[in-house]
């Protein structure tokens, strides 16, 4: 039994060991990145700087991709999810596919994609 | 091999406030991990909900302005990016107080706080803004779901604000030390999260075009 206890206390060590943080740098340079997306995000709003946002479709599909880039981004680096225990992710995934698949089933059952 | 680590309070110090579970992870961050799940549900129902409201005026020649006709797209960009920075100031905290710099901790939690605290000032002057323009609370079925998405995400971020001039003051008072990242990483999550939340709804609420 000790061993048993002192194994989980060794998997313990590890899953905290593995826990290195990138430096304050990585952070900043993630936090230019992001500002650099929500720049061309707000650019989406102003048609006449780009013209090919002229097109709802073009625009859609670039916020979406934006906002998908910037989700990823923040929950990977700045929540730590690259670095910890995979089963914190999986926990937060769960309910965020969950929450995806019952309003896209509601928000078809209300034809908002009619 | 099998003895002098088990509860030594030597190695004990060393982890944070941590203490061995049977999984090996932290309860209290998981329970967070697992919260924050669950918020995804309660968010997913507010802004689906504004999505299939989101054009539905009143009755009435009155009760025609929807938020959508007067959003303020370059203001609530400004605000956005407030946020955004706030998860930059949030991880540089708790990289500080990794790194046992209480000093630059303070300060980047202050900093959070602040940035969060504009943040929802500027909500409060949008709030402000629509209900000059004739468009309240209960105004229209679009009015009503947009200010109670928009709502629930101020609440979160003031909570968010409330935990993080908590942990200013613990740790002003000595009580937050290199032992309690745990505490300021889950405060941490939180925050992102509500950050997380808010790059969602600017984009899907303010930022995609209403046919």
């Amino acid at each position: 039994m000790t061993d048993t206890v002192t194994e989980t206390h060794l998997e313990h060590d590890e899953d905290h060991g593995a826990h290195e943080h990138p430096s304050d740098w990585v952070y900043i340079k993630i936090a230019l990145i992001l500002a650099l997306f929500t720049g061309i995000e707000v650019l989406t709003y102003f048609e006449s700087a780009l013209p090919f946002f002229e097109n709802n479709s073009v625009t859609i599909a670039t916020l979406m991709f934006l906002m998908v880039v910037k989700f990823y981004l923040v929950a990977t680096w700045f929540m730590h999810l690259r670095f910890d225990n995979p089963i914190f992710g999986r926990m937060f995934v769960a309910g965020l596919v969950l929450a995806t698949a019952v309003y896209c089933i509601f928000l078809s059952a209300f034809e908002f994609w009619a | 091999m099998a003895t002098a680590t088990i509860d030594s309070p030597d190695t004990h110090d060393d982890h944070d406030e941590h203490h061995a579970t049977s999984t090996g992870i932290s309860n209290t961050k998981l329970a967070m991990w697992t919260f924050l799940g669950s918020e995804c549900l309660l968010f997913g129902g507010l802004i689906s909900t504004y999505l299939l409201y989101k054009t539905r005026r009143g009755p009435g020649p009155d009760n025609t302005a929807i938020p959508t006709d007067i959003f303020d797209i370059p203001f609530t960009s400004v605000s956005s990016f407030v946020l955004l920075m706030s998860s930059l100031t949030m991880v540089l905290a708790l990289s500080a107080l990794t790194r046992g710099d209480n000093a630059a901790t303070r300060a980047w939690l202050l900093s959070t706080a602040m940035l969060g605290s504009v943040f929802i000032g500027g909500q409060v002057y949008e709030f402000t803004g629509f209900i000059r323009e004739g468009v309240g609370f209960t105004h229209n079925p679009a009015s009503s779901a947009f200010f109670t998405l928009t709502g629930f995400h101020g609440v979160h971020v003031s909570l968010g604000i409330l935990m993080l001039m908590s942990l200013y003051v613990a740790s002003k008072q000595g009580k937050l030390t290199p032992k309690h990242t745990e505490t300021v990483e889950i405060v941490g999550l939180y925050w992102h999260f509500v950050d997380v939340v808010w790059i969602f709804i600017f984009t899907v609420i303010y930022l995609i075009p209403v046919d």
